[in-house]
């Protein structure tokens, strides 16, 4: 069935439906990741958002039920150039329509996703809406006015508490902004135990556990917009190790009393260079950002740095055991370059 | 690190002559790294055997040496350059192996020389066997389990160890001769004994199979900060079994999940990292399709064919990067030219789909066992870029050049079921067609992915291709609506495509479609998938709506690119191509390159102003014209490729830049050209063009024998033959009118003569010829397999003069604006004109070389409106140099099973070398050491057979070969003509008379030179095809003419030495 991608600046593409069937709106972000999709889907970070793959086949691999990221899929829509019905691996167990439609996902095909991209590129991230048919220019509207992005943690965070992996000899106070199981599985790999909180849990609840580290995963959306967890993160400064990934990364920022800026389109792929400061080393990694940390205050230190923008890659408190990174050292979808990382964490401990 | 400041001057080797294997990839990279090392202020040394190279050229390095590639020669320059570093991994395997040579007899530490880039035991570790199965036990990489056997028991035994399947692979034997893939014990029993026998040194490799896996490679750079980056992932179509190049690779691997990508990506970076690769490396992994296991099959510690693939793919300049990091930089201090925003540190994002098809050289020899295997037969590549895998294909298919718009071949068409299943089983180069043929019939997919190994998915997207076809074939063009035409187009179907299927013109399609408003658009390769604003003007068609190419409204031309490389049409063409865009240039003109081959110097994407990657048909480049509306297009450097378009773009009313369309086709026609030879007065040998074996035998009488015939209906020299008798004749003509009754043969009184080549450049007044080439082997033996020397030795003035005058008239007659290549024959003192290509031929970067005459940038010159004597030229033959230069043939036959070796009027030579001297048998002599020919010693031993018709020419060559004391052994008649003449000779068995017979002698290794004159060539069962093909296959010398033998005693009377000849650079040929 037709339907269309309409931006926010008037741009139209129109291609055909498949997945959930639903009108949608979201906001307007490209990865370029060339394999991982399934990872993209399933990441809570793509909460609220309409993404588009700048790898023109997609779907080849098929889906297994090892690779997710998370329980479900987060995202609002997936706009691709080509879909693929006939996927082939080992271990393939549902093709990327099904999967769609049973995750309630909307999935656009046949659309020039490089044009898609280049205007993302030059405009910046954008709202859009995707809809069947011909839709009225005031439908276009209403739906596109409704998006509202400003709870995507809180719909994506866990519901109660519960533990991983109870046997583990360090104990981590895992803070669940919109995790990927990537990171889980990298910390219980490494003998941890996880209690994990949602994104509103408050400092007493994590007192009471008694960890030995606080760790704040990934998630969708605005720092701004987290639920207290910047405060939760003060009040626990200096009597715990804090570590972070991503939206993490941007809480501890806050929290240690840097800024937060939105980029113009976000770093999105797998394929981006990271300077370690200390070393001089560059490290290929995986990111999925819009936001990033900046002016920092004299106790906090950058530590990574985006080799083709300059921008902050990474921070630690200079006397305090905090540290966080903007990238994704679990990688899940891209390279494992960095997977060290989740060692030199613990080692704060 | 930055720039270390402490290198001043760095050596560069080159690759040497293109054979199979080792091709056009490397003028690529080493020109790259050239630039890239001059760029920094550094001086550059480079040798090359190669004339017909980019990098050879004045100017690319500061002091260029064409050479030969040993140790001895490279030794020389060193001595007389004194460089201060020499970079390794630029020449192929080649370059690397006389790296690794110079290294081990401490020529680099006798002269303080540093090796910059990969360090030799880096690469050693890589490269031996041994030490490459240590170095993956130590990074705990998966290796298929091997070991090398000499006896049939201790085989038994590993393979019961290993499991089976176990592929046998007899040592030094080239062509995988004796080897094969044993399923049972009993089946390995007798491979492996057959393969003991055949192996030289009783050694073979016995391997477990992981035949069906599938092929990944992965193209990896390490800084000397050991950051690492993969710049692409490739997955052959064609599962492990077929060697890399010639299977149909598509980029990126298309059916790896993320998890197995990132394994085999971590794996690739572990073991560069841990030989420390400072440069680039390719990396070879098998994968099972069904579990996570792998196995690393190779890895090259060096740029590669994959190498120059991964960066055409990607737009990331390897070789670029390779060169910078062996001059101290890191990854994040070069700069990414592409968006010259972003570092070289990132690992490129593509946003399309990149097939490689390899061009096999079976069109021009047909006898050739055309089954691919484990050792490599392609001669180039093509690469189509789309993006939808079916695009890519389709557009890699047309690109090929064999006639093919769709995947409908006849020749599959015509075969049962039961054989095209067999085929794909044992795939040849035919696979492609034969497969879409078995699914056009329904044949059952799984069975087919099965028996074939191949992914189901690529065998998917060859059914979509299919089932298009075949919904095409049940429309009329007008039932085609907008929707359903523009889904073809977008899927990849050119105009011809889908006029073979509709049934009708391809103008027609064109004009529906120009109607409907269907055109393509640009899209561009920039490294990032669109992330970042890019500079590079790199593109490729698509039918979506945006474009990214926006034509400029300066004064611009088109050159047309030759495609992919194959015998008669090489490197050389390129070449020209990239001259003629520097000379555009520097007149202030755009310049628009439209090529294929990912291997060249013409796509790299800062040749030229604009580079469009898509195929070379009429369609596809009208495109790119209808956009650009370019004031000109050069199709005279493009050879036949280009050259063929001239009457197309002519009816489109395209202009074309020098000589128009209707005298290139006055020139191919033979009729007209014939008409304009009488008018001219100019001599040719007498021919006709005949239709029957009757009218054949006729004309025979008339025109006596011997005779030159060919078939009418194809170009090169294929399927040309000398006939001396009515018997030959009948049997040829029988032969060709069964193949094809519709076109004539011709046939051509045949004079056994002297060849003579000219280049011309003419501007419509004036002909400037730059120099003449004389060949050193007579008439007969095609003009780019014979030895040629610069200048000529043999002429008289006369001759000379009659050539000039010749030469001007044609020129003129022809109205030839630009280039234009004549071949003479001098007969009795008469010169008789056998070929006129009104184009730029492959003797042009010879000619440039060797006499100074930079002959590209005059022909451009004159193409864009001026005269020669503008520029400060004169008509006639430009000032002759001081020095002797000789172009010598060089083959791949070894590599392609049941090919003729001897030389004879079809072309066979894949390169060429130049040897420079000051004198004929200088330059003769380092020609022969350049081509690999081994020059017999006093105690050197002879195997020769000689036909009867030159037994009288052979006697006094043995005479000097005893006087230089050598000894023989020969067949029976040759033995007995020594032997009457008083020469010691040992009689060797025929074939036929049981063993140990002449093949066996030839394969203990105690021969060092063949001389065998055939009677003719091309019989397969003959006992002379095996000696030669044996000889090639054992990589003994031979020589086919006695014209060389005889050009080598010459040789060999001097008593040359590497010590003492002289080493020439470019500069001082004056």
């Amino acid at each position: 069935m037709k339907g269309q991608l309409i931006l926010e600046n008037g741009a139209r593409f129109v291609g055909s439906l498949f997945g959930a069937d639903a009108n949608i709106v979201g906001e307007v972000v490209f990865t370029t990741g060339m394999t991982g999709y399934q990872e993209t889907l399933t990441d809570p970070s793509f909460a609220g958002q309409i993404v588009t793959m700048t790898f023109p086949l997609i779907g080849n691999y098929g889906i297994n039920f090892e690779d997710m990221e998370a329980k479900h899929t987060n995202l609002k829509a997936f706009v691709v150039r080509e879909k693929c019905d006939f996927p082939s691996n080992f271990r393939n167990e549902m093709n990327l329509d099904d999967f769609l439609r049973q995750q309630g996902v909307v999935g656009l095909e046949g659309v020039d996703t490089r044009a898609l991209t280049r205007i993302l590129r030059d405009v910046g991230v954008m709202k859009g809406v995707i809809m069947k048919g011909d839709p009225s220019d005031n439908d276009i509207k209403i739906l596109m006015d409704s998006m509202d992005n400003s709870d995507v943690i809180m719909q994506t965070t866990t519901d109660g508490i519960y533990t991983v992996n109870d046997t583990g000899r360090t104990h981590i106070a895992f803070i669940d902004m919109g995790a990927k199981q990537g990171i889980v599985r990298d910390l219980a790999k490494r003998d941890c135990r996880l209690t994990v909180f949602p994104a509103d849990v408050s400092a007493d609840k994590i007192d009471a556990v008694k960890p030995d580290m606080i760790f704040l995963s990934n998630g969708p959306g605005n720092p701004l917009d987290a639920p207290g967890t910047v405060d939760t993160v003060k009040a626990l400064i200096g009597k715990y190790p804090i570590c972070g990934i991503c939206m993490g990364h941007q809480i501890i920022g806050l929290a240690l009393g840097c800024k937060t800026k939105k980029l113009k389109f976000g770093h999105h792929g797998g394929n981006h260079p990271v300077k370690d400061l200390k070393t001089g080393s560059v490290y290929i990694t995986s990111q999925n950002h819009n936001y990033i940390v900046s002016d920092y205050p004299d106790e906090v230190e950058e530590t990574f740095v985006n080799v083709n923008d300059g921008t902050c890659e990474g921070i630690r408190h200079k006397t305090l055991p905090i540290q966080s990174v903007q990238f994704h050292p679990e990688a899940s979808p891209g390279p494992l370059d960095t997977g060290w990382l989740f060692d030199r964490f613990l080692k704060e401990i | 690190m930055p720039l270390d400041k402490s290198i001043k001057k760095v050596l560069v080797i080159g690759s040497g002559p293109i054979v199979i294997g080792q091709a056009a990839e490397f003028d690529y990279s080493g020109t790259q790294a050239c630039q890239a090392i001059k760029d920094e202020g550094i001086d550059v040394v480079l040798v090359n055997s190669n004339p017909a190279t980019i990098m050879t050229d004045r100017g690319m390095a500061d002091q260029t040496y064409i050479e030969p590639l040993t140790a001895e020669y490279v030794e020389k320059i060193i001595q007389k350059e004194r460089p201060d570093s020499i970079i390794a991994g630029m020449g192929g395997q080649t370059g690397l192996n006389l790296a690794c040579e110079l290294y081990d007899k401490g020529v680099f530490d006798k002269y303080g020389m540093k090796v910059i880039g990969t360090s030799i035991p880096s690469i050693k570790e890589g490269e031996d066997r041994d030490s490459f199965k240590r170095l993956m036990e130590r990074t705990n990489q998966p290796i298929a389990p091997s070991e090398i056997v000499t006896d049939l028991e201790s085989g038994l035994l590993f393979a019961k160890q290993i499991g089976y399947p176990v592929i046998v692979r007899p040592a030094y034997t080239l062509g995988g001769t004796g080897g094969g893939i044993a399923e049972t014990p009993e089946q390995l029993e007798v491979i492996l004994s057959q393969g003991l026998r055949l192996s030289r040194v009783g050694q073979v490799l016995l391997e477990k199979s992981i035949k069906g896996w599938k092929e990944i490679e992965f193209e990896v750079m390490r800084d000397s900060a050991g950051n690492c980056i993969t710049v692409c992932s490739m997955e052959n179509i064609d599962p492990v079994g077929v060697h890399t190049g010639d299977s149909i690779v598509v980029a990126p691997a298309l059916t790896l999940a993320d998890k197995e990508y990132q394994m085999l990506r971590k794996a690739a970076i572990d073991i560069i990292n841990s030989i420390e690769i400072k440069g680039g490396c390719n990396v070879q992994f098998a994968l099972d399709p069904d579990s996570f296991n792998y196995a690393v099959i190779e890895i090259n510690p060096r740029v590669s064919r994959s190498s120059a693939l991964a960066s055409k793919a990607t737009g990331y300049p390897i070789a670029k990067i390779a060169a910078k990091i062996a001059l101290g930089y890191n990854l994040d201090e070069i700069k990414n030219a592409v968006t010259g925003k972003t570092f070289a540190c990132f690992e490129p994002a593509i946003d399309y789909i990149v097939t490689k098809i390899p061009k096999w050289p079976f069109d021009k020899f047909f006898g050739a066992k055309r089954n691919l295997g484990t050792k490599m037969m392609a001669t180039g590549e093509v690469m189509a870029i789309a993006n939808t895998l079916e695009a890519s294909l389709l557009k890699g298919v047309r690109s090929l050049e064999i006639n093919q718009y769709t995947l409908e071949r006849k020749s599959s068409r015509e075969r049962s079921t039961v054989e095209l299943r067999q085929r794909v089983i044992v795939p040849d180069d035919e696979r492609l067609f034969d497969l879409a043929e078995l699914i056009r019939r329904n044949y059952n997919m799984d069975k087919l992915a099965e028996i074939t190994g191949m992914d189901p998915f690529f065998l998917k997207k060859i059914k979509n291709i299919v089932d298009a076809e075949e919904e095409l074939k049940k429309h009329k063009l007008t039932d085609l609506s907008y929707d359903m035409l523009k889904k073809y187009k977008k899927m990849g179907f050119s105009d011809k495509g889908i006029a073979e299927l509709v049934g009708c013109h391809a103008n027609e399609v064109f004009n529906l479609r120009s109607m409907l408003g269907i055109t393509p658009v640009y899209k561009m390769v920039d490294t990032c998938a669109g992330e970042f604003e890019a500079v590079s003007p790199y593109y490729y068609s698509t039918y979506d709506d945006t474009t990214e190419s926006v034509p400029s409204d300066k004064k611009k031309v088109i050159v047309i690119g030759s495609g992919p490389i194959r015998i008669g049409q090489g490197i050389e063409f390129d070449y020209c191509s990239v001259h003629s865009v520097l000379s555009l240039e520097k007149a202030g003109v755009e310049t628009i390159i439209i090529n294929n081959n990912p291997e060249t110097v013409s796509t790299d994407f800062d040749t030229s102003d604009k580079l469009y990657f898509e195929p070379l048909t009429e369609e596809d480049v009208y495109n790119i014209i209808l956009l650009e509306k370019p004031d000109g297009v050069i199709l005279q450097f493009g050879g036949q490729t280009a050259i063929k378009l001239a009457n197309f773009l002519d009816d489109m009313h395209v202009p074309v830049l020098g000589t128009q369309p209707k005298y290139i086709d006055e020139a191919e026609d033979r009729e007209k050209f014939d008409e304009m030879l009488e008018k001219l007065n100019i001599k040719r040998p007498k021919g006709k063009a005949v239709w029957s074996v009757k009218e054949g035998v006729e004309e025979a009488n008339k025109l006596e024998y011997p005779l030159l015939v060919r078939p009418s209906y194809v170009l090169g020299g294929q399927g040309m033959e000398i006939t001396r008798n009515e018997i030959d004749l009948v049997r040829y003509l029988t032969d060709a009118f069964a193949k094809d009754a519709k076109n004539p043969v011709l046939i051509d009184r045949y004079l056994g003569g002297r060849e003579i080549e000219v280049d011309a450049i003419c501007d419509g007044t004036d002909v400037l010829i730059p120099g003449i080439m004389e060949h050193l082997e007579r008439a007969g033996v095609h003009s780019g397999d014979s030895i040629s020397i610069y200048p000529p030795q043999n002429l008289t003035s006369e001759i000379i003069d009659k050539i000039v005058d010749v030469t001007h008239k044609i020129a003129i007659e022809l109205n030839v604006i630009g280039m234009i290549n004549i071949q003479f024959i001098e007969f009795k003192n008469e010169l008789y004109i056998i070929e006129v290509n009104p184009r730029s031929s492959r003797t042009v970067p010879y000619i440039t070389k060797v006499t100074n005459v930079p002959v590209i940038d005059i022909a451009t010159n004159i193409m864009l409106g001026k005269t020669l004597k503008e520029m400060g030229y004169s008509t006639g033959i430009a000032p002759q140099t001081d020095t002797v230069a000789i172009k010598v043939p060089v083959f791949s036959t070894e590599k392609l099973p049941r090919v003729e070796v001897s030389l004879g009027p079809e072309m066979r030579s894949t390169g060429e070398v130049l040897g420079v001297g000051h004198s004929f048998t200088e330059a003769m002599y380092k020609g022969f050491v350049a081509a690999g020919t081994t020059i017999p010693k006093p105690g050197s031993t002879i195997l020769a057979t000689v036909r009867e018709l030159d037994k009288e020419n052979f006697l006094p060559i043995a005479k000097k070969f005893d006087l230089l004391g050598c000894s023989f052994i020969a067949t029976e008649g040759t033995a007995k003509l020594l032997s009457d003449n008083g020469i010691k000779v040992q009689t060797a068995k025929k074939i036929s008379e049981g063993v140990p017979n002449v093949l066996d002698v030839i394969r203990s290794g105690m021969i060092d030179l063949i001389i065998d004159i055939p009677k003719k060539g091309n019989d397969a069962h003959s006992d002379g095809f095996k000696i030669r093909r044996t000889a090639a296959e054992c990589s003994v010398s031979i020589m086919t003419s006695l014209d060389t033998v005889r050009a080598l005693t010459d040789v060999m009377e001097q008593r040359y030495t590497p010590n003492s000849v002289n080493i020439i650079s470019l500069s001082d040929i004056k």
